[in-house]
């Protein structure tokens, strides 16, 4: 069913894991053994320049939080320029506006945890809830559900500013995180990873044992539930961590910003030039900084995330 | 998104399970049931609050017409009669199907293709680009769109120096008639990496097998590709065309990063979205931003409908 069933279940199958290797070794050297050469080089050539492309602009930043501002005009901008300027302007983030940059990465963390821990919970429970009781209404309640995936989350944001601020916690983190709690896709994801990941008879078992509903759920179903909390997690993570509508309207106080709502406030002050301080290079180190947390987590992560990725995909 | 049949489908593993157990007695097995209401409840609660309620919210502040000479006033409809005859709307809607009509393509044409490739080998290089296709993902859009805004910009992009050696003039991809495709390349970068792995996981689940007796028939490895393997994964195709559409459809927050440098191509009214920000924030329109808000999450929710009843019989929806 899905790449990303249990371990148990898939071991004597000829299909992929989460991990992918065993199946696609086998594959790989059969294929070696009937194609020719030139085809492959071929095939390498052609990732090879998609690679390129994805990763150019990562170089760039990466290459451009090493300049200060004249460098970044004056030397090419794909190589280092003579003068290594990235711990000055390192130690420039921390004084420019008395340091309000790592106020808004840590602004960032706050929300991307608070809303993501917070969706997952609720996207755990649901799931679970949806995919091992028979309770009334169940069926109408999940159609809802799953068809809410397709209302855009964006038409949500003026109508939820003018409802937090008549809850008067407009300007608050709350008005970040109280809508971050919402992840329909997740309670879907949840739902169809637990109808396969826990069978019904192991909670059956549990419950003529004598275990409540709640112990239950906690010892039996949730280990089993793991790697799709991690993947639902990470989801979640990163589309609070990205969110830049929802912060822009809801948020005005500057100490309260996310670093995308942030940074993108210093580009636009820096563009207007006149009046507003140009910061090139800090918008450039902060931004490199601000990715590294995400792409490192991806890296250390794999196994969840390519498994993760694409369950409720496949049937 | 895919498995509505999952849903529909009475669960069959439960029934044995319950017939196996008369003892518990039908009422509580009935009460037993119930618990599965705690379970969605908390998620119910915040999906009544931040979804359901601002949807009818958003609907019922669009009946109303706020002046400073009349004030606020029931007018029914007329928001909606305004919003679909106001060019700056209809103008926007015509750009977002635009964009989706050239973007979409690309970012599958991309993933596919990368997908495709990929599944055919398992070299370490093969794996590396597999990583580095998928980094954009890891990027938030608006560090992305601030990215390619440099890269884009005269003052500091390498296109001078690079058009410079070829002897050609740099190319302004900030103008008004080339911003459109500096658009769709800043989103084809953003997310044809993640579509990729979508499509990537589906190939990998298909059974070696189907290949193993495609080959005995003759089939080359273009045939298997077009024939077997993209017929095989169409339930994913058709949930990353729906998330691309519905992505597309709220275009915002590249044309807005983008629109820091390029006021003259991008205007305040360059997409609905865009549109009924500018409205709510700058005009205080809230009644009227809201009607656009509304009026675009109708459409996207229809388009996306639609997009999936007319492809049901590829993704396994009844």
């Amino acid at each position: 069913m899905s790449v990303f069933a249990p371990r148990a279940d898939v071991r004597d199958e000829p299909l992929t894991t989460a991990t992918g290797l065993p199946s696609h070794e086998d594959r790989s050297v059969r294929d070696r053994r009937r194609r020719n050469g030139g085809r492959r080089i071929g095939s390498h050539v052609f990732l090879v320049i998609l690679a390129i492309y994805f990763i150019i602009p990562i170089w760039w930043l990466a290459v451009a939080a090493t300049k200060d501002t004249s460098g970044l005009f004056g030397s090419p901008a794909f190589w280092f320029d003579d003068h290594f300027a990235f711990f000055e302007n390192l130690a420039g983030l921390f004084t420019q506006q008395g340091g309000i940059y790592w106020r808004w990465l840590a602004n960032s963390f706050l929300y991307a945890f608070a809303g993501g821990i917070g969706a997952t919970i609720l996207a755990i429970l649901a799931g679970y809830g949806f995919a091992k009781y028979r309770f009334r209404g169940r069926g109408a309640v999940f159609t809802i559900i799953l068809g809410s995936v397709m209302v855009p989350l964006t038409a949500l944001v003026i109508p939820t500013f003018m409802l937090l601020s008549q809850y008067g916690i407009i300007n608050t983190p709350w008005a970040v995180i109280l809508p971050s709690l919402l992840s329909p896709f997740g309670v879907y994801l949840m739902r169809v990873y637990t109808q396969d990941a826990v069978p019904d008879e192991m909670l059956e078992a549990a419950r003529i044992d004598g275990a409540g509903e709640l112990r239950t759920f906690f010892q039996v179903a949730l280990p089993l539930l793991k790697p799709a909390i991690v993947t639902v997690l990470l989801l979640s993570i990163v589309g609070t961590w990205n969110n830049f509508f929802l912060p822009l309207a809801v948020l005005t106080d500057e100490t309260l910003l996310p670093v995308t709502v942030g940074l993108n406030r210093w580009t636009a002050l820096s563009n207007a030039g006149a009046g507003g301080e140009q910061v090139w290079n800090l918008i450039t180190t902060g931004a490199f900084v601000s990715v590294l947390p995400l792409i490192l987590s991806f890296l250390f992560l794999q196994r969840y995330w390519q498994g993760g990725l694409s369950i409720g995909s496949i049937k | 998104m895919t498995t509505h049949t999952t849903l529909s489908a009475p669960p069959a593993p439960a029934a044995p399970s319950r017939r196996s157990h008369p003892e518990g007695g039908s009422k509580l097995e009935r009460r037993r049931q119930r618990w599965g209401w705690l379970f969605v409840t908390p998620f119910l609660v915040v999906f009544a609050l931040f979804l359901v309620f601002p949807l009818f919210y958003a609907f019922g502040m669009s009946l109303f017409t706020s002046t400073l000479a009349t004030g606020t006033r029931f007018t029914g409809f007329d928001n909606y009669a305004k919003a679909f005859t106001d060019p700056l709307f209809l103008e926007g809607l015509g750009r977002v199907a635009a964009y989706a009509l050239v973007m979409i393509p690309a970012q599958l044409i991309v993933a596919l293709a990368a997908a495709l490739v990929l599944d055919t080998l398992a070299t370490r290089l093969s794996r590396l680009s597999r990583l580095l296709i998928f980094a954009p993902y890891a990027i938030p859009v608006v560090i992305g769109a601030l990215m390619w805004s440099f890269l884009y910009s005269p003052r500091f992009g390498p296109s001078a120096t690079l058009f410079d050696v070829v002897g050609l003039p740099a190319p302004d991809f900030l103008a008004a008639d080339s911003v459109f495709g500096s658009l769709v390349n800043i989103v084809t970068w953003q997310w044809s990496g993640y579509y990729m792995v979508v499509i990537y996981a589906a190939l990998r689940s298909i059974d070696p097998a189907v290949y193993e007796a495609a080959r005995i028939d003759g089939a080359n490895g273009w045939q298997t590709a077009t024939r077997i393997k993209v017929p095989m994964i169409s339930s994913s195709m058709v949930m990353v065309i729906t998330f691309a559409l519905i992505g597309t459809l709220q275009f915002f927050t590249e044309p807005v990063v983008l629109r820091n440098i390029a006021q003259g191509a991008i205007d305040a009214a360059y997409t609905p979205n865009m549109y009924a920000y500018s409205l709510a924030f700058s005009y205080s329109q809230f009644n009227y931003a809201s009607a656009i808000a509304f009026s675009l999450g109708i459409l996207v929710f229809a388009g996306s409908y639609v997009f999936l009843f007319l492809t049901r019989k590829q993704s396994g929806l009844k």
